[in-house]
């Protein structure tokens, strides 16, 4: 909040009566039903992931992709009837977190940006949000690959 | 006339004279209905995108007034609103189509009263016979622009507000000493404010003082006193912003009883639509006051009423440059002339 520091007397005053009145985030009523939401999709992720290994020529190393392929399609045709925003609403961090989450940011704003012509507009706001988590996501794996990577050289592990 | 420091007082007394409200499904579902003219029951309304479908919000208000009116279009002298989107477009497109000299305005969401403070300062100085003003805006596409895209599923906290897809025109005549009219008396034009507020999905903590500097300034430029008038209403401060607001105003020495001080922002919808703090956006205050507010006069609810649309000035491009959020609100009174 490096805003703060420059607000004037007058300005914290107001903003210290405000928050008063502010309704808080129900945080621990939050937390239980993304714990619940959050852990029935991986239960269904999970219920995939068998599937794929007990029908198809998936073992547990392999059968991740397939599961994360279909577990993204179900968010996509969620997000296409207008559900996932709701569920979204009702779960918060359990439903954005699994990768149905990320499904749902890249297919919601494929879809509202429709409108624009498939280029400029579905291609080129496709991953307005997901692309900070790719750009982030892969740039951690890829620290924390060379951490890994400079312990075995050294022989600490 | 120039009253006080940023008041004007209206003589002549322009008479609004027919109004036009249009909605989405969501306010068909919602507390007032019934006051609107035309409802869709989808938020597309037939168009290929958004934006397009809040063009029609615009167009429809404005020619249901119009109409309402009895009114040819060739008599009209000016059309003056906005909206919240980019260069407000969709009022634009709605000025080309209705085809009338056009002033384009942006007061966020307290464009609605920016407009008719406008046209009444207009009318009362015989610029102009007949003027058309209004405002509108659309749930989804303003949330395109400011937030996330529709169908995202991010939670939003208890204090976010939910934007109205609605439109609302007024048509301004000037007054022949008519009685049993209703008429715009004296309006306040604010100055923005800026409390420090950077959490855009808290409109309402953010736009409260900028209301209480315009309610001060034209209880103080007008010589009246809130007894005054039967109601005060605000345009979008929702349950953060008029509870602050009211406690705001305690301690500036301007005692007005709760029930005398509603919002539109919080009224337009049901105690169980999920709207989380209350409804906002520059269709809100357009709508209610354009629709309900001013069947309530007619009906004699009313006589005396203060109309404060409340505006918050971002832009999603200095949110995240980490500028705060600057507000302003508008007043103007409307009165049942008799």
């Amino acid at each position: 909040m490096g805003k703060k520091k420059n607000a004037t007397p007058e300005q914290l005053q107001y903003q210290e009566l405000e928050k008063k009145h502010e309704m808080k985030r129900p945080v621990v009523k939050n937390c239980i039903k993304a714990f619940l939401v959050g852990g029935f999709i991986c239960f269904i992720g999970q219920a995939v992931s068998y599937f794929y290994i007990y029908f198809f020529n998936f073992t547990e190393q392999t059968s991740g992709n397939p599961t994360v392929a279909t577990m993204v399609f179900f968010s996509m045709l969620l997000t296409g009837f207008g559900v996932y925003d709701h569920i979204g609403q009702f779960a918060g961090a359990g439903s954005a977190v699994p990768v149905t989450g990320f499904g749902n940011s890249v297919i919601s704003a494929a879809m509202e940006h429709r409108s624009e012509g498939f280029i400029l507009g579905v291609g080129g706001n496709m991953f307005k949000l997901a692309g900070s988590v790719i750009l982030f996501g892969v740039f951690s794996a890829f620290i924390v690959a060379l951490i890994k990577t400079l312990l075995i050289r050294w022989g600490v592990i | 006339m120039l009253i006080g420091k940023q008041s004007w007082a209206f003589p002549n007394k322009p008479v609004i004279a027919a109004t036009g409200v249009s909605g989405g499904p969501f306010e068909a579902n919602g507390n007032l209905a019934e006051d609107f003219d035309i409802l869709h029951d989808d938020l597309w309304m037939g168009e290929e995108s958004y934006e397009k479908a809040h063009r029609v919000l615009m167009e429809e208000a404005a020619q249901t007034a119009l109409e309402k009116g009895n009114i040819q279009k060739e008599d009209v002298q000016f059309f003056i609103a906005g909206d919240l989107i980019n260069q407000i477009t969709p009022t634009s497109l709605a000025a080309r189509t209705i085809q009338l000299p056009y002033f384009g305005i942006f007061g966020a969401c307290s464009t609605s009263m920016e407009g008719l403070a406008l046209a009444s300062f207009i009318i009362n100085y015989q610029g102009a016979k007949y003027i058309l003003t209004g405002a509108s805006s659309h749930n989804a596409a303003a949330e395109k622009q400011f937030r996330y895209p529709t169908e995202y599923g991010g939670q939003k906290p208890p204090t976010a507000q939910w934007t109205v897809t609605g439109g609302g025109a007024a048509l301004l005549r000037a007054n022949e000493n008519e009685k049993g009219v209703i008429v715009t008396t004296s309006a306040t034009i604010g100055k923005v404010i800026d409390m420090g507020l950077t959490d855009p999905f808290n409109m309402g903590g953010a736009m409260a003082p900028a209301a209480v500097d315009t309610i001060m300034a034209h209880f103080k430029d007008t010589n009246r006193d809130p007894s005054y008038y039967d109601l005060i209403v605000t345009g979008d401060l929702a349950r953060i912003g008029r509870e602050t607001t009211l406690e705001l105003l305690q301690k500036n020495g301007l005692n007005i009883e709760r029930d005398k001080f509603q919002d539109c922002g919080l009224m337009i919808y049901k105690e169980d639509q999920p709207v989380q703090a209350g409804a906002s956006g520059a269709g809100c205050s357009a709508a209610v006051l354009y629709g309900h507010l001013l069947n309530q006069m007619k009906q004699g609810v009313y006589k005396k009423i203060l109309v404060v649309a409340t505006g918050a000035l971002l832009s999603p491009l200095t949110f995240q440059q980490g500028e705060s959020i600057p507000c302003i609100a508008h007043a103007v009174s409307i009165e049942m002339d008799e």
